[in-house]
């Protein structure tokens, strides 16, 4: 029996040399893919070991890593949480990573490549990787400001630097707090999230960028003022505006909010006297006869259906297809299937404050490594130039007319001229309509484009218009920057 | 003659002495490493441990001199050294758990096990002098491991954990009757091979040039066989009836030495898994968790999680391991028991596995070396098979943790977690040294 013992302990030898060759598989030549695959949670989980950097608004830390005594070594700390969660995200154990934390993730953990000096150094030195700080454009007293007029409106404010396309606010409301998902104890964590999730408000969703974009309803009008100027249009151009306007192909009439007339007497009005009191028959009659495609080209310069990564991204701004006369009509004044987020509405405004030309918006000033060296720094880019200089100014001073004595009057500043916007943009059947407001200031030498978005009439209700509910908030932004600006000159 | 035998009066007790030595030292190092890395190192306590671990290979070792004093001096260190290892990276599992706020307490509890499976092992060596009393006992054993195998699907007594019916429910505690089984069923299947191995190989009719046993001859082992097979089945308990079939045919073969049947066996074997893998949908889900382990939808309905769960906790081990305490084994599931070779090969990365596999290899070859050198023919096949029985073991849960065969449950001896296992490994391991004793006996001292 000694022959076929032999040949079986050669069988088991055969055995464990395959398992040996299987190990080696796995855990040597697999071992590259799977400790890449993203289902693989271990790789978080290292990564939670290191210290993490801390992300900066005006040269204080917002976000910042604290050394804890937890198999996850460090707990991540917001500070006013809710007031930069829009901006931040959340770095959650169990649920990843939101905002900033996750775009910027292989710097503040210091994985990135440009870090690699920075991890040799730590290497030698015998010392823990650190991450790199990352040192957001949002300004504090703006941020604040924002957020504080917003209240608990459901809606959103967007600030951008018109010069540069910093964006020096970004608030979103209701908003919550990183905090709450930031824990290292599973169950509450878990707990806390659904929490959120089950929230009605969706405090969850950032609607300054990326919750449902909304119908820009008047603010729209601006892009078709400008598309009519360069078609050689005046401010002082007699458009016609009668008090109601029957849209051809259908048996539907355009009407004026409140039903009112245009003009005091006649069917005519001037361009300017159109944007001041914000006609909707003269503008729907304006749009139907510029056509569709000038406006849509226009659009597309100040940003309408393209996605931007601020570096969060940015949901699209969407605008109609093909749409046939009487919807080109009810396109013109920002409604029908023409979509916008805060961002693109603040946008807007800040290709008209800075003569035209639009600044390609980013949240991210600079990275500095763990010895504080710079990185990265921002270099801000033309993103496009929807108009020219001469048409700028008209529109900025038709802009003007609205808020000294149009619709906007509420963002009125004593002895700074603002320019500003107002929208009113329908909801359909039962909903109270959404309040828009955008606006800059100063007029003749910008330093700040805003855009206030709220939510089904805010406080107000049915009562709500652009000009009632969010234009205090961009005035209170505004002044926050005013504010500013003067303590720094 | 003189000279000869006194060069083989050595039975290699220093060795295993100094073997020994090494096996225990590598235990409580493991042991002091993982409670270091979870801040729990309590010297008094490691102490302890050492006094413990020391006390119980001296107690082994000193029964052994005295009552199996020839026996193969690698075995005993080579089971200390994995029974050690298993213990620390129990131990480090409890943190792990216990880092997420799970209570467990499997490394204290192993240790119990461990201590009544060495006792175990020196009762069997104490009571069973000679392992040639065995045979007397070949039907009783197969009878016995037949009621073993049925014992969990007996109502009140048997208890289904994780999907499978192979518990059963005593005095509170569970234990896997199965364990015990395989040796009953090794003794049986040496017993009765060793009586008709001439019948079964010689006489019998003639069929397509390949001569088959009478039925009257083969007749008790296909009813032995075929009932277990039927029952594991029954219990969806896969990985028990292929490494007993592995181990039916393995003896077949060392007994008839017939290669003839041994493919035949596998032939009937391949039939039996397409037939199954047609038949029950678990075992084509099976398949397809492990030919498609990878694949997101597969991944998704959760069917290959577990796999695919270990293959990251060994992948991310590396070459070298994260080392004890530093990897996150609580990824795993069952880290504890069906995936602690995944546990280990995180944390001790393939160095360690290959360790690991060097140590059961030996525990093999030195039972099959035990096989060869002994005299009688209950003797020999009872040694193959029990070695032949640990690596199959080893092949059916290594090899379905790293993906080489489809994931069956099976424990890994003197690692994975549980009691039944723990105690039956111990007396697989007495009755080898037992086999060995006499195979390594200087032939003029033999009665």
């Amino acid at each position: 029996m000694n022959e076929p013992i032999r040949r079986l302990s050669v069988l088991a030898l055969v055995l464990f040399l395959i398992l040996m060759g299987a190990a080696s598989y796995v855990q040597v030549l697999e071992a590259d893919s799977l400790n890449a695959d993203a289902r693989n949670v271990r790789t978080l989980y290292r990564e939670y070991g290191n210290f993490r950097g801390p992300i900066i608004v005006d040269g204080e830390a917002i976000v910042y890593s604290t050394p804890v005594d937890s198999p996850f070594n460090y707990q991540r700390t917001y500070v006013d949480g809710p007031l930069y969660a829009s901006v931040t995200g959340y770095y959650s154990i169990v649920f990843g990573r939101t905002g900033v934390e996750q775009t910027e993730n292989s710097l503040l953990n210091g994985t990135a490549d440009a870090l690699f000096w920075s991890r040799l150094g730590d290497l030698f030195a015998g010392r823990e990787q650190e991450g790199a700080s990352v040192e957001l454009t949002i300004r504090a007293s703006l941020q604040a400001a924002a957020a504080e007029a917003l209240g608990d409106q459901r809606g959103a404010v967007v600030a951008l630097d018109p010069r540069t396309g910093e964006i020096l606010a970004m608030v979103t409301s209701p908003s919550y707090d990183p905090t709450l998902v930031a824990g290292h104890h599973t169950p509450t964590v878990n707990q806390n999230y659904q929490a959120l999730l089950a929230d009605p408000t969706r405090p969850l969703i950032n609607r300054a960028i990326a919750g449902d974009t909304y119908p820009p309803g008047s603010v729209f009008k601006l892009v078709v003022a400008a598309a009519a100027l360069e078609a050689g249009l005046e401010p002082g151009s007699e458009i016609f505006a009668p008090k109601e306007l029957a849209l051809p192909q259908t048996s539907n009439t355009i009407r004026n909010y409140g039903g009112v007339a245009c003009t005091a007497s006649g069917d005519t009005t001037t361009l300017e006297d159109a944007l001041r009191t914000s006609c909707n028959t003269a503008f729907a009659d304006l749009g139907m006869a510029l056509g569709w495609d000038a406006i849509e080209a226009k659009a597309l310069e100040f940003g309408w259906e393209q996605k931007f990564d601020i570096p969060l991204s940015a949901a699209v701004s969407q605008l109609p297809e093909n749409p046939d006369v009487p919807q080109t009509a009810m396109s013109a004044l920002g409604q029908y299937d023409v979509r916008a987020t805060p961002l693109q509405l603040a946008m807007l405004a800040a290709a008209i404050a800075n003569d035209g030309e639009l600044m390609t918006p980013y949240l991210i000033r600079a990275i500095r490594s763990p010895d504080l060296q710079v990185l990265e720094r921002a270099d801000p880019s033309v993103y496009s130039t929807p108009m020219s200089p001469a048409i700028a100014n008209a529109l900025t001073d038709m802009m003007v007319t609205v808020v000294d004595n149009g619709t906007g009057r509420n963002a009125r500043i004593e002895g700074v001229t603002v320019a500003g916007k107002t929208g009113t943009a329908e909801t359909g059947v039962g909903g109270s309509p959404h309040a828009h407001f955008i606006a800059f200031a100063p007029a003749e030498n910008p330093i700040i484009a805003v855009a206030v978005v709220i939510e089904n009439g805010g406080d107000l209700g049915d009562e709500a218009t652009g000009g009632r509910l969010a234009a205090p908030i961009a005035r209170a932004v505004i002044e926050a920057a005013l504010a500013l600006a003067r303590g720094q000159g | 003659m003189a000279t000869v035998s006194e060069l083989r009066v050595h039975g290699g007790r220093r060795a295993e002495l100094v073997l020994l030595g090494l096996a225990i030292c590598l235990a409580i190092l493991a042991r002091a490493l993982v409670d270091y890395h979870a801040d729990y190192l309590v010297l008094s306590r490691l102490g302890v441990f050492a006094v413990g671990a020391l006390a119980l290979a001296g107690a082994a070792h000193l029964v052994v001199r005295i009552y199996a004093p020839s026996a193969d001096p690698v075995l005993l260190p080579a089971v200390f050294a994995l029974n050690g290892v298993g213990l620390a990276i129990l131990r480090r599992i409890d943190y792990a758990y216990a880092a997420r706020g799970r209570e467990t307490d499997f490394g204290g509890t192993q240790t119990v096990w461990t201590v009544v499976g060495v006792a175990l092992f020196v009762a069997v060596l104490l009571l069973l002098r000679d392992h040639r009393m065995l045979r007397r006992f070949t039907y009783t054993a197969g009878i016995v491991g037949i009621i073993a195998y049925m014992l969990p699907v007996v109502p009140g007594l048997g208890v289904e954990i994780n999907g499978a019916q192979i518990w059963i429910s005593l005095f509170g505690r569970s234990m896997q009757p199965g364990e015990f089984a395989k040796i009953a069923l090794v003794v049986f299947f040496a017993g009765y091979l060793v009586s008709n191995r001439d019948t079964l190989a010689l006489a019998g009719p003639k069929v397509l040039g390949m001569r088959f046993p009478r039925p009257r001859d083969m007749g008790p082992l296909l009813v032995v066989t075929l009932s277990a097979l039927v029952i594991m089945v029954a219990q969806t308990d896969l990985g028990a009836a292929l490494l007993f079939f592995g181990l039916f045919v393995g003896l077949l073969y060392v007994a008839t030495e017939r290669i003839s049947w041994v493919v035949l066996g596998l032939g009937m074997f391949a039939v039996a898994v397409v037939a199954a893998s047609t038949i029950f949908s678990h075992v084509a889900a099976r398949y397809d968790a492990w030919l498609n382990a990878l694949d997101p939808e597969v991944y998704s309905s959760g069917r290959s999680e577990q796999l695919v769960r270990g293959l990251f906790g060994m992948a991310s081990g590396g070459l070298f391991g994260t080392g004890l305490g530093e990897g996150r084994p609580d990824l795993v599931p069952f880290a504890e028991s069906d995936f602690i070779i995944a546990s280990l090969g995180e944390e001790l990365g393939l160095t360690g596995v290959m360790a690991i596999l060097t140590l059961y290899l030996i525990i093999v070859q030195r039972a099959m070396r035990t096989a060869i050198g002994v005299r009688d023919g209950f003797g020999k096949l009872m040694a193959s098979g029990l070695g032949f029985a640990i690596a199959i073991q080893v092949f059916i849960v290594v090899g379905g943790v790293t993906r080489v065969i489809p994931l069956t449950g099976l424990t890994t001896p003197f690692l994975a977690y549980g009691g039944s296992s723990m105690i039956a490994n111990w007396i697989v391991i007495a009755l080898i040294m037992r086999i060995s004793d006499q195979a390594r006996r200087p032939a003029m001292e033999t009665p």
